[in-house]
């Protein structure tokens, strides 16, 4: 390979002065409809006498169920009265009530539900009660009950409505809440001296202010739905007064001689309610932008797809060879390269070592040779060639039959390998009767054969265990066993040793390099840690940034290395350095390099 | 980078930590002088992040006591505890969970400040340019967000916030064992450089026998709970006394072909020796 490669720091994305949250909604096309709608409705209703231009109870019998005409923007209803008058007055009811129930709903349900979440034991228990109360109760009823006591009061009924509604929100701030309770922030702050209020206020509330606006968005339109139901069952404002509800009860009587009547009332609340939908939804994503990742479109790298294959012929001595080997991921229409133009031949019987940090695009190498890559990542270009036969990698139904056959592959986490719902016995009885169609109970022998093979020491009891009863190393050994079962003549391994103890991990290499000597089988090794590469592998391909910077055997890779980048990260391994003195870093090695 | 040999300035004495019926530490004791680290290595399970979290208060002792600067804090009161906040600090190995996604840099580093009971907003944000700039973070990070920093810049903030108020002591929680390698030589050096002009003192917790031995004055083998060999870091890789010790070392993976091979032969003498008896 070559040294032309550029090894850069990556440098901290620069964002431009951030818009602030106002701005940010506005900028959104949803959140503008839903601002611009909510803040004329909320203007309206504030001013609705001084708007209006008629009196909305001036009846004129002369100009009934007219359709909109110059005098009259919306029509008249039945009684001659003006639509649009009458629908302005009517919407201070319905925005009062909104406000009303929604800053019960506020209130109550987030500090009961936060306090829930972030306290818990009895305090959670007891709000718990509370919440689950409220939601037992028939709230219709209620709300009638409540409207005869009170005298058809709209407030004390929205005000019982944001009491209902505050059971539902607690709920999910509790949820919410105990999902960033435990995280390491709100630990180190308790660590640092912050009060419980000041975690709150600081920490928690910042972070689940997503869901409560979502959540009271939801109960805004919901309350609209209330309010305007009410008034339609002739509960609340009484006619001839109007009100948004009472005018939809007026166009359902005329609904079959003077349809027009229902669609400016019913329009109406119908984009109330969409628009505090939309304006919850604006207003999380705006705050979530505010601190993650955005889509901010970016140049786009072009020609990935033309012109990438690299002309390098396959090496047919090797098990498997792999060219030009190209994977892209691909957000918003921006495609990004992960590997790009890689070659790699991995001899027969050989330990291939692919050692790299985070984001090289090491273990992605290996997932793409079984068509596993991850949703949203893809090969687009790359062939391989495997036991006589060229394939192309970009085509994941092609590789599907060599999974688990031929090519096998043990994981990082071992644990999450296993299903745990079913026992070990079952695990690999499962993969045997995939491979070769034969009895149970001839299964289950060549199962308890293939744990012997890994030196698992009570293979009976074993047999019989959950994936959660067994240790770390076990689960390994158990991995292994179940991908050397189908005696494939290449595994793939990835970082199958990193999430072990030292002491175990040591046995696991061991039984690794057995069992490939033992099978004669080619293995390529994924790794970070370097003492991993020199103790197992004969060769190593060091990749930095998708690029594979040098191939050479371990002696060599070590004794020699011939990239900076390698030299560096060797040189950065405490392993070497004097005890307590600086441990020289890349970017210390890339200034004495370039000198 | 002289230890006061007077008094420690934590000192732990008979700790014992019950979780229900199982015992997590059986009767740890050790000390740690001012301006010194000590390393603390042991294996999942070895109850190693538990003797960090009893002295951060987050989980009881059976018995026994944490001498911090001659006063016992094994029980403090809450209220002692959050004044402790001031001297005692944490830096977490997850540099992902361990910054609030919702909070600027500066302000996340200003909280720490605020309980230091430093009010003036210009000292806070002078203090803050200060510590950013003793990291190695350029000077515009404190009005970003964490999900624009890489995991080691977000480590080294991480670090920042647990010495910006000048604790006297900082427990590390497997600081770099989430990084890779050339990261985690980046953090290694601050964590020393910081130690020289602070004079703050570490309680390094790692499973990594290296690491521990490149940082740490004094290291702690820990197995199962129970202390089973003490030590200057070069005296327990050079001569371990526990057989414990000489298992962990023997199979630790050197990054040498050579080496590792004899090294390996050893490990498998040593496993066969302990198979037989």
């Amino acid at each position: 390979m070559t040294d032309a490669v550029q090894i850069d720091t990556p440098a901290v994305p620069r964002v431009a002065g951030r818009p602030n949250l106002l701005l940010s909604i506005l900028l959104r096309p949803l959140g503008l409809f839903s601002v611009l709608w909510l803040s004329i409705v909320v203007i309206v209703a504030v001013f609705a006498h001084q708007i209006a231009p008629y009196d909305p109870m001036q009846q004129n019998l002369l100009a009934i169920k007219q359709y909109p005409s110059a005098a009259h923007l919306l029509g008249t209803d039945a009684f001659g009265r003006d639509i649009l008058s009458r629908l302005i007055v009517g919407s201070s009811g319905t925005i009062l009530g909104v406000l009303q129930a929604l800053s019960v709903a506020a209130l109550l349900g987030i500090s009961l539900g936060v306090v829930a979440g972030y306290f818990g034991r009895w305090v959670d228990r007891a709000i718990g009660v509370y919440v689950e109360i409220i939601m037992a109760l028939p709230n219709i009823i209620i709300l009638l009950v409540i409207l005869t006591i009170f005298q058809r009061n709209m407030s004390i009924a929205m005000i019982a409505v944001g009491i209902i509604g505050s059971a539902n929100t607690a709920r999910i701030i509790r949820s919410a809440t105990l999902g960033v309770r435990n995280e390491l922030y709100i630990e180190a702050a308790r660590i640092t001296g912050l009060s419980d209020l000041a975690i709150i206020r600081r920490h928690i509330i910042p972070r689940i202010l997503g869901p409560i606006t979502v959540q009271l968005s939801i109960f805004a339109a919901i309350s609209i739905l209330i309010q305007t139901g009410i008034s339609f069952l002739g509960l609340g404002v009484q006619p001839p007064f109007p009100s948004w509800g009472g005018m939809i009860l007026e166009a359902s009587v005329a609904i079959n001689d003077f349809p027009w009547l229902l669609v400016p009332s019913g329009l109406t609340v119908a984009i109330t309610i969409l628009a505090f939908g939309l304006l919850g939804d604006s207003v999380r994503d705006s705050l979530a932008a505010r601190w993650t990742h955005t889509s901010t479109p970016q140049k786009q790298r072009a020609g990935f797809r033309a012109g990438t294959t690299s002309q390098q012929a396959f090496d047919d001595s090797a098990a498997l060879s792999v060219r030009g080997l190209t994977i892209v991921t691909r957000k918003d229409g921006v495609e990004k390269a992960l590997v790009e133009d890689l070659n790699f031949d991995l001899a027969a019987g050989e330990i291939l070592g692919i050692a790299g940090e985070s984001g090289s695009g090491k273990t992605l190498s290996s997932l793409a040779v079984l068509g596993l890559l991850p949703a949203g990542v893809e090969v687009v270009s790359g062939q391989m060639r495997f036991s006589s036969k060229t394939y192309d990698l970009s085509n994941t139904r092609a590789l599907r039959p060599l999974r688990g056959q031929q090519i096998a592959m043990i994981f990082q986490e071992p644990m999450a390998a296993l299903d745990p719902c079913f026992t070990i016995g079952h695990h690999l009885v499962e993969v045997i009767r995939r491979h070769t169609p034969m009895s149970r109970a001839e299964a289950r022998a060549k199962a308890i054969e293939a744990l012997a093979e890994v030196q698992i020491a009570d293979v009976e009891t074993v047999m019989k265990k959950y994936p959660h009863q067994i240790s770390g190393g076990m689960a390994q050994r158990v991995g292994i066993a179940r991908a050397l079962i189908p005696a494939p003549q290449v595994l793939l391994a990835d970082e199958p040793t990193t999430a072990l103890d030292v002491t175990v991990q040591a046995e696991i290499l061991d039984l690794l390099r057995e069992s490939q000597k033992k099978r004669k089988m080619s293995v390529v090794f994924v790794t970070h840690d370097w003492g991993v590469v020199a103790d197992i592998c004969d060769r190593a391909m060091v990749m930095y940034h998708g690029k594979a910077l040098e191939t050479a055997s371990v002696e060599d890779i070590f004794a020699r290395p011939s990239h900076a980048y390698t030299r560096a990260l060797l040189a950065a391994d405490p392993h070497a350095a004097p005890i307590g003195e600086r441990l020289p870093t890349i970017q210390d090695m890339l200034k004495e390099g370039s000198r | 980078m002289s230890a006061n040999t007077e008094t420690p300035l934590l000192s732990v004495r008979g700790l014992n930590v019950y979780f229900g019926p199982f015992q997590a530490l059986k009767n740890i004791g050790f000390d740690i002088p001012t301006g010194t680290t000590l390393g603390l290595v042991g294996e999942s399970g070895s109850g190693k992040t538990t003797i960090g979290k009893v002295i951060l208060g987050q989980v009881k002792a059976e018995s026994g006591s944490v001498i911090y600067d001659g006063e016992d804090i094994t029980n403090a009161s809450r209220s002692r505890r959050r004044g402790l906040g001031r001297d005692i600090q944490v830096v977490f190995q997850d540099p992902y969970s361990s910054l609030n996604p919702t909070r600027t840099i500066g302000q996340t580093l200003s909280e720490p400040l605020m309980m230091a009971g430093v009010t003036s907003r210009t000292d806070i944000r002078r203090r803050i340019k200060e510590l950013l700039d003793i990291v190695g973070m350029p000077a515009d990070t404190a009005d970003r967000y964490p999900f624009e920093f890489s995991g080691g810049q977000r480590q080294r903030v991480a670090v920042a916030r647990a010495v910006i108020a000048k604790p006297r002591l900082v427990v590390c929680d497997e600081p770099v064992s989430a990084l890779d390698l050339s990261v985690q030589a980046q953090v290694l050096n601050l964590l020393n450089d910081l130690q020289r002009e602070l004079s703050v003192s570490f309680l390094f917790i790692s499973h990594d026998l290296t690491v521990v031995r490149h940082v740490s004055h004094r290291t702690i083998v820990l197995y199962k709970g129970e202390i089973v060999e003490e030590g200057d870091g070069a005296q327990i890789q050079d001569a371990p006394q526990h057989a414990y010790t000489r298992t962990l070392l023997a199979a630790a993976p050197v990054p040498d072909p050579a080496r590792q091979r004899e090294k390996r032969q050893r490990w498998r003498e040593m496993r066969q020796a302990q198979l037989n008896t």
